[in-house]
């Protein structure tokens, strides 16, 4: 699971109010290079959440990525923070694992990079 | 591509009550061609593949150049082989196993969504209940199959009740259904399905949660 699916990705437990971002336990993190797309990048950006985004690639073991979000005229011409976005969005996939409920503790295991987000009866 | 798809995607043991039909290569050419030649929904979009099953469509999807594919199906079984199907063909998919039903999502980063959802013959609007979820979770397009003796029905659903601005059907196809059932009396037989494009009604930049029940319960 790369982290542009994390940033989607939100607990739906029955009672819940907010369920994301879910914060991340890493077991297995592993790197796969894709190639770049500065476009898409761009057009991308603005639908992020930030802070759950640099944050969980902290958690994941990298520390490149700024705290707080950029101006989105960095896109435009800085190629390194390009590729620091681009890696850290993309390059990075959590293989084992879990995802928790920020509000219940609930764990959603991860296993072969598939987190199983499914409920159980109390829970829905 | 259809070629490539057919030749080398796993299928797996199937489920009755889940309806499980694997997308036939020519549907997928059909529904993927159809969406990126005549309304570029595909190549340099983040697509999902809701019930992707073994990842056919998703695959089909990455073929054609979609940026990111996602992978959303409630069996295990299936994604494994998804899985299996996305590393032969060499192509970069994330996969994450759930029930469309309380699917707990956010935000607006899914452009397209591509499915083949199970037809309701098991589960009683089973094919309303994913309409509903991918209509929440695309910002663009949705592009669908459903049994064309549903017509009627399925575009008063989407426009009326799930918030679709459009509901088009862009062509007819037949889908070989093999007999893959101990219900199943004949060996194979052909379903007329429609293939459709719904857009969503556009929502500004808010936090979806979806997995609310399907209103038409």
């Amino acid at each position: 699971m790369r982290l542009l699916t994390h940033n989607m990705l939100s607990s739906n437990i029955k009672g819940v109010t907010n369920g994301f971002p879910l914060r991340i336990e890493v077991e297995k993190v592993v790197e796969k290079e894709v190639e770049i797309n500065h476009d898409f990048l761009r057009n991308i950006f603005p639908k992020i959440d930030w802070k759950a985004f640099s944050d969980a690639s902290r958690i994941m073991g990298y520390v490149e990525l700024p705290e707080e979000a950029p101006e989105p005229s960095v896109l435009e011409s800085d190629l390194e923070f390009l590729r620091k976005f681009h890696h850290a969005l993309l390059e990075l996939h959590l293989e084992e694992g879990a995802l928790v409920c920020p509000e219940t503790g609930r764990k959603f295991p991860v296993n072969k990079g598939i987190p199983n987000m499914l409920l159980h009866e109390d829970e829905v | 591509m259809s070629v490539r798809s057919s030749s080398t995607i796993l299928k797996p043991k199937v489920q009755v009550e889940l309806e499980q039909y694997p997308t036939g290569p020519h549907i997928a050419s059909r529904l993927l061609y159809t969406a990126e030649n005549s309304f570029d929904d595909i190549s340099n979009k983040v697509v999902a593949d809701f019930g992707c099953g073994c990842g056919t469509l998703g695959a089909a999807a990455a073929l054609l150049g979609a940026e990111q594919v996602i992978g959303i199906d409630i069996d295990s079984q299936s994604l494994g082989i998804a899985s299996m199907n996305a590393e032969n063909l060499e192509l970069d998919i994330d996969f994450v196993q759930c029930d469309i039903s309380n699917l707990g999502w956010r935000g607006q980063i899914v452009d397209t969504v591509v499915m083949n959802p199970p037809f309701g013959t098991r589960k009683k609007g089973a094919d309303i209940d994913f309409l509903f979820v991918a209509l929440k979770v695309a910002s663009e397009a949705v592009y669908s199959l459903h049994k064309t003796s549903t017509r009627d029905h399925v575009k008063r659903a989407a426009l009326r009740d799930l918030n679709a601005s459009s509901a088009e059907v862009l062509c007819e196809l037949r889908f070989d259904v093999p007999q893959l059932y101990k219900f199943h009396k004949k060996k194979e037989v052909d379903i007329a399905v429609d293939l459709w494009r719904f857009v969503p009604k556009r929502s500004r930049g808010e936090n979806i949660n979806v997995g609310v029940r399907c209103p038409l319960d």
